[in-house]
């Protein structure tokens, strides 16, 4: 059996090799990806987003715990968490601490924790991430939690990733302008404030209320509010309100066709993402590295835009001159 | 082109509360510019040996300060070859008595670094433990 088929049998070494596969974006890791593709499309994946230390980690931690014992579904549920964190942008390595937070689950075998460095992107997650989540999703894995490195304004790209958006305040980051400018409430699907303990709490809840009455005026029915919840992700209290908040986040994407519409999104996404990566690669082919070059000096001496450069490219390279 | 990154796992197993040399550590590889995987303290070698399967790790480091490290650091090697992952390089840091680093190493342990070790010499014992394909 190749390392595919034995993921697929649930030989958890098997699937972790993959994943560094993928990860690394390798040529076996590719060819596994297209043979994996057929299984995909099963998992629910709900992104846990927020600011540094508003306890993401700790939350997914409890949430994968409460999933596994839901006892909803026979054989229990296998639950994976992707943990993203960042990647230093001077020496490329990374700190990946989000496990610390993760002791109580990860000695549980239908628990599948991977670390996974940002390398370079911006927005949240790695360029990897959604490919990785993949492979767990082909290897039944579900839901799958993606943890987005703590930033706060600008992880939004979790949104084309995941179904669900969860979400994370703590009291005392800052005040409502902050929560108003991040764009983050946006992007959520349920809205968690954590340490809900700490003094404080009733302020976030409240700041947080406000903005989301504004947002989503009485009586106007045309976008879902999304849940306002409180928790103590280290008691442990709140969670299974999150729990169920998830699961009606899912059905209600699966009553109003909304699942299917973010996984064409995100298909779309990802093809025409390939298709202009192929078709420059085809392009260099195509020209030959000197009119690549020649193109190159004739915008650095603004002869031709960018824009022109490109049309002309894309006349030649698609042979419609 | 891939890109290989090599993949730590730093981890504390046994009881002490002392992870200041473990965070060291941690951060000096780093910025190395290798990816470090830190579990945090009183880890049992089951969920070391568990951590460094999931998340497929290159290196395992260990650091003990217990005096424990006959039984602690046999059993994280003794699971990780169970597991499938004899390839692993483990290195141990920590208060280790000199007579105590033959059998260490004669176990399967590639070095043992006390208290003076720089990180400098930790991260290129690290890269030359490693095959080649590995580049950071």
């Amino acid at each position: 059996m190749d390392l595919v088929e034995r993921a697929l049998a649930g030989e958890r070494l098997a699937l972790a090799r993959l994943l560094t596969q993928v990860e690394n974006d390798t040529p076996a890791g590719r060819a596994a990806l297209d043979r994996l593709f057929p299984r995909t499309g099963r998992a629910h994946l709900v992104g846990i987003t927020g600011a540094p230390g508003t306890g993401k980690s700790s939350l997914a931690n409890r949430l994968a715990r409460a999933f596994r014992s839901l006892g909803d579904c026979s054989p229990a549920r296998k639950v994976a968490v992707l943990a993203v964190d960042p990647s230093s942008p001077f020496t490329g390595g990374a700190l990946l601490g989000d496990r610390l937070r993760m002791k109580d689950i990860s000695g549980d075998p239908g628990v599948f924790i991977r670390s996974m460095a940002s390398r370079g992107a911006v927005g949240g997650v790695a360029r990897a991430t959604a490919a990785l989540a993949s492979v767990l999703d082909a290897a039944g894995y579900d839901p799958i939690f993606i943890e987005t490195v703590g930033a706060g304004q600008s992880e939004v790209e979790i949104v084309r990733l995941a179904h669900s958006v969860v979400v994370v305040d703590a009291p005392g980051l800052g005040d409502d302008i902050q929560a108003i400018k991040a764009g983050i409430l946006e992007i959520a699907d349920i809205l968690v404030v954590n340490k809900a303990d700490l003094p404080g709490a009733e302020n976030t809840l409240r700041a947080l209320e406000n903005m989301l009455e504004l947002a989503y005026p009485a009586g106007s029915a045309e976008r879902r509010r999304p849940p306002l919840l409180r928790a103590t992700a280290t008691t442990g209290e709140g969670v299974e309100e999150i729990v169920r908040a998830i699961l009606e986040h899912r059905a209600y994407l699966k009553e109003t066709g909304g699942w299917q519409r973010r996984e064409q999104d995100r298909l779309r996404r990802e093809f025409e993402a390939l298709l202009s990566a192929a078709l420059v690669a085809r392009w260099r082919e195509q020209a030959g590295s000197r009119a690549v070059h020649e193109l190159f000096a004739r915008i650095a001496s603004r002869e031709v835009s960018p824009s022109q450069a490109a049309e002309e490219a894309v006349k030649k390279t698609m042979g419609c001159e | 082109m891939t890109d290989r990154k090599i993949r730590v796992l730093i981890a504390k197993p046994g009881l002490d509360g002392h992870d200041r040399g473990a965070k060291y550590i941690a951060q000096a590889l780093r910025d190395a510019g290798m990816e470090v995987i830190y579990t945090g303290l009183r880890q049992s070698p089951e969920m070391i040996a568990e951590a460094a399967l999931q998340e497929d790790v290159d290196v395992v480091g260990l650091s003990i300060l217990s005096g424990a490290h006959m039984a602690l650091v046999p059993r994280v090697l003794e699971l990780l070859r169970a597991n499938g992952q004899g390839n692993v390089k483990v290195f141990v840091g920590g208060i280790i008595p000199e007579e105590d680093i033959p059998a260490l190493k004669q176990a399967g342990v590639v070095e043992v670094y006390g208290p003076g070790a720089t990180s400098e010499t930790i991260a290129a014992a690290i890269r030359s433990a490693l095959p080649d394909d590995i580049v950071i």
